[in-house]
């Protein structure tokens, strides 16, 4: 019963895109009005709405005739995670897809822009609407029945219910990959849309701004996840998965610099950046759900991938074309640019992120080509990125620290400017490298930080005379970035770790902190069996404490979950992991890690997605757009979509 | 003009020649190739720089020796001996596959210091079909 809601749900809503997409083209091609578009658009974000409503009653009931809570519905689940499990694989995280990109529609399509570029603009978010409805009628289909009935089912993937940040994390990206959808949809229309099209930056920028917040955020929760939950003791292993969220965020920090300044300058970096950022959104999504990268999965028999890949040559080759084929810019541009200026820097800088995006795609792509091409198969590890990426982080976070200061044209205000930060700098490098030994690659991290950091402090007051919230908002995402740096290179250089079996009273030490077993816990429940160790911690200059690293096994799944204790202090984390016990002598293979500076990470990204959203309520301000007949409304509604992604 | 087309063109040659050789140098080295067991049986000494080796654990074959995890990794018939320094990660399991990293020895068992973690994340679309799954 549910299961057949479901499906017509999806068929209607596949209809009801189609509508949508011709209804806006009749009103980008005639300039009818807008409304019967309007309404098709809202129809088409209900059934998205009807489609996730339906799968959620199915999990809620327990209704396992439905496929997909037949594989990931459970009746030992709790009740958070029944929820969230509508987002805990594949078929129903489309769903969730579906809805978010159906409301950025219907928002889009309710503000009031240039009347021709608008139409585009949808046009194009609807074709996307389209593909991805047919995605999950053809390929993905969540609401199959299944016969016979089992009894129960297994639940989600045990990892998925550990943490109650999967309520948070998978619709933070989403809102941020999907959000994408809408710079590269008003990239598309800007050529189409002739001299109405000139305004597409200021347009899109508020919506680039809450995209990339949520993706900064969800990248962010991503790692503290794979920290917190996943038990391997890092935050960020250059896996495929993690590298598709950083690809789209990497070109959309560029394509937010350089649409920065003085009109449509380099106009054709900014509909490259927009275009590629959503094309990456599309082949990180293939990369990561058609089994195409992973070694260990084969590459699957279903239309899944094929279809997704034959949409990212789509996006490509529209992109190509509309970009390629651009009105001649107007005249009266300016001058060649000087060399040692704010304007070069920040193309430099836009550079460098695409390198990195580059290089990270290769890395991310390269065991997928070489198999058929040269017949060997390949994995590419975290050295390779090691030797690339990180280099030119670094190289990226002092141009952040320069870019500032090159405001005017006075060179010699501006170097003076950049003087009192650089003696930090060099005394930071000094002090860090006298006192320990972080390596190179650290140890330029920090002074780059601490460069960044003291020309942003420079800033503030001047920013606070000058201007409004939205280069305060600047200012704190670049300190964020600056923080993260330092949360990175001091974690890796300084983390410090031991990995032994244990018997009951011995101890396992790193560095001044010691744990001591004091017992193993077994408990079966429904649900599994959980093993807890119990230990003792003390650091020097700290009381002991009990600390109970966990295992679980899910026998639904087969699969072992390791829950890490990690005990959280101002300057560092310790981080115990209990990887397996004996059964018969009641040891214990413990792992203890002192991870120093981790929490700069989170504090460095929860910062960068605050300045991103600041920036997108500063700029959404009422502003006076296009033609005169158009009323700007104040663009609250762009910011909601961000808060309530 | 066309002077800075020219200058322009140099900038973007120069840029991509530089991004060229960071990538082929990053990758060089830091290159494992993957191997099956037959693979590795049939020519040792491709074996003896860094791999991943991809197989079925064995069932019955997994044994705990202090700190060493020692199992049989398997496919297609062809098994070698795996010495695995540390634990392994909960994913793991006899019957399962597996991805090892390390390096073959001059006796003909494979010295892994890292086991491949699967990231928490199902890259897969289940295409399976469900089995009814008796309520335990």
């Amino acid at each position: 019963m549910l299961g057949e809601l479901g499906t017509s749900s999806l068929t209607v809503g596949l209809l009801c895109a189609t509508l949508t997409a011709l209804l806006w083209l009749r009103v980008a091609l005639f300039g009818t009005p807008t409304r019967p578009a309007r309404l098709a658009t809202a129809a088409t974000l209900t059934t998205a709405a009807v489609a996730c409503g339906v799968l959620e009653a199915a999990l809620l009931r327990h209704d396992f005739s439905v496929r997909y809570v037949a594989e990931n519905g459970g009746r030992q689940v709790p009740l958070y995670y029944t929820v969230t499990s509508l987002w805990s694989a594949l078929d129903g995280s489309l769903l969730l897809w579906l809805l978010v990109l159906g409301g950025y529609a219907v928002l889009l399509a309710g503000r009031r822009y240039p009347a021709r570029l608008q139409a585009y603009a949808m046009v194009v978010v609807s074709a996307v609407t389209v593909f991805f409805f047919a995605l999950s009628c053809f390929a993905a289909n969540p609401f199959r029945a299944v016969d016979p009935v089992p009894a129960d089912g297994p639940g989600p993937n045990p990892l998925l219910q550990q943490h109650p940040a999967m309520g948070v994390h998978p619709p933070l990206l989403y809102a941020g990959y999907i959000g994408l959808v809408v710079p590269f949809a008003f990239a598309l229309a800007a050529p189409l849309a002739g001299r109405e099209g000139r305004g597409w930056l200021r347009v899109a920028r508020p919506w680039t701004l809450v995209a990339w917040a949520a993706l900064t955020a969800g990248i962010g929760l991503g790692a503290w996840w794979s920290y917190a939950v996943l038990g391997w003791g890092g935050y960020w292993a250059w896996d495929p998965v993690e590298n598709a969220s950083l690809l789209p965020w990497l070109t959309t920090t560029a394509f937010l610099h350089t649409a920065l300044g003085p009109g449509a300058r380099r106009a054709g970096w900014n509909l490259v950046l927009a275009c590629a950022s959503f094309v990456l959104v599309l082949l990180g999504t293939f990369l990561t759900r058609s089994g195409a990268v992973a070694s260990v999965h084969a590459f699957t028999d279903s239309p899944l991938g094929p279809m997704l890949l034959g949409f990212v040559l789509l996006a490509v080759v529209a992109s190509t074309i509309l970009t390629g084929w651009r009105p001649p810019e107007p005249a009266g541009r300016t001058a060649s640019p000087v060399l040692l200026s704010r304007s070069t820097a920040v193309l430099v800088n836009g550079v460098l992120l695409v390198t990195i995006a580059a290089v990270v795609l290769i890395g991310t792509i390269f065991p997928l080509l070489s198999g058929p091409l040269g017949g060997v198969r390949t994995s590419v590890g975290p050295d390779y990125y090691h030797r690339t990426a990180v280099p030119l982080a670094i190289v990226v976070l002092l141009a952040m620290g320069v870019t500032p200061a090159l405001r005017g044209h006075d060179r010699t205000r501006a170097l003076r400017r950049l003087a009192v930060p650089g003696a930090v700098a060099l005394a930071t490098v000094a002090v860090v490298g006298l006192l320990s030994r972080p390596g190179l690659p650290a140890l330029t991290a920090f002074g780059t930080a601490a460069f960044v950091l003291t020309g942003l402090a420079g800033e503030l007051p001047d920013r606070f005379r000058r201007s409004g919230r939205g280069r305060l908002a600047g200012l704190v995402a670049h300190a964020g970035i600056a923080l993260v740096a330092v949360g990175v290179a001091g974690s890796s250089a300084y983390g410090r770790d031991a990995e032994r079996t244990v018997r009951t009273g011995e101890t396992l030490r790193v560095a001044d902190v010691s744990i001591r077993l004091v017992g193993v816990d077994r408990r079966g429940d429904s649900g599994g069996m959980t093993v807890r160790a119990r230990l003792r911690l003390s650091e020097s200059g700290e009381a002991e404490r009990t600390v109970t690293p966990v295992l679980r096994y899910h026998p639904a799944r087969d699969t072992v979950v390791t829950l890490p204790a990690i005990d959280t202090g101002l300057l560092r984390d310790t981080y115990v992991t209990l990887i397996a016990v004996s059964p018969d002598d009641g040891s214990a293979t413990l792992r203890l890690a002192v991870n120093p500076l981790v929490g700069l990470l989170w504090a460095g990204g929860a910062l960068t997605a605050a300045g991103g959203l600041g920036s997108a309520i500063a700029t959404a301000r009422p502003r006076r757009v296009g033609t005169p007949r158009d009323r700007a409304r104040p663009a609250s509604g762009a910011v909601r979509a961000g808060a309530a992604g | 003009m066309n002077r800075r087309r020219t200058g322009r063109t140099a900038v973007v040659v120069v840029l991509l020649a530089a991004g060229a050789l960071l990538v082929t140098s990053g990758l060089r080295g830091t290159l494992t190739y993957y191997r099956t067991p037959g693979e590795v049986l049939r020519d040792p000494d491709a074996a003896r720089e860094r791999v991943r080796l991809g197989g079925d654990v064995v069932p019955g074959s997994l044994r705990r020796d202090g700190d060493l995890v020692v199992f049989r990794l398997a496919e297609g018939g062809q098994a070698i001996t795996v010495e695995q320094r540390g634990a392994p990660p909960g994913t793991f399991r006899e019957g399962e596959g597996a991805v090892v990293e390390g390096t073959l020895s001059a006796d003909g068992t494979f010295r892994s210091d890292h086991v491949v973690v699967r990231h928490g994340n199902e890259y897969r679309a289940s295409t399976s079909p469900v089995e009814p799954v008796d309520a335990r």
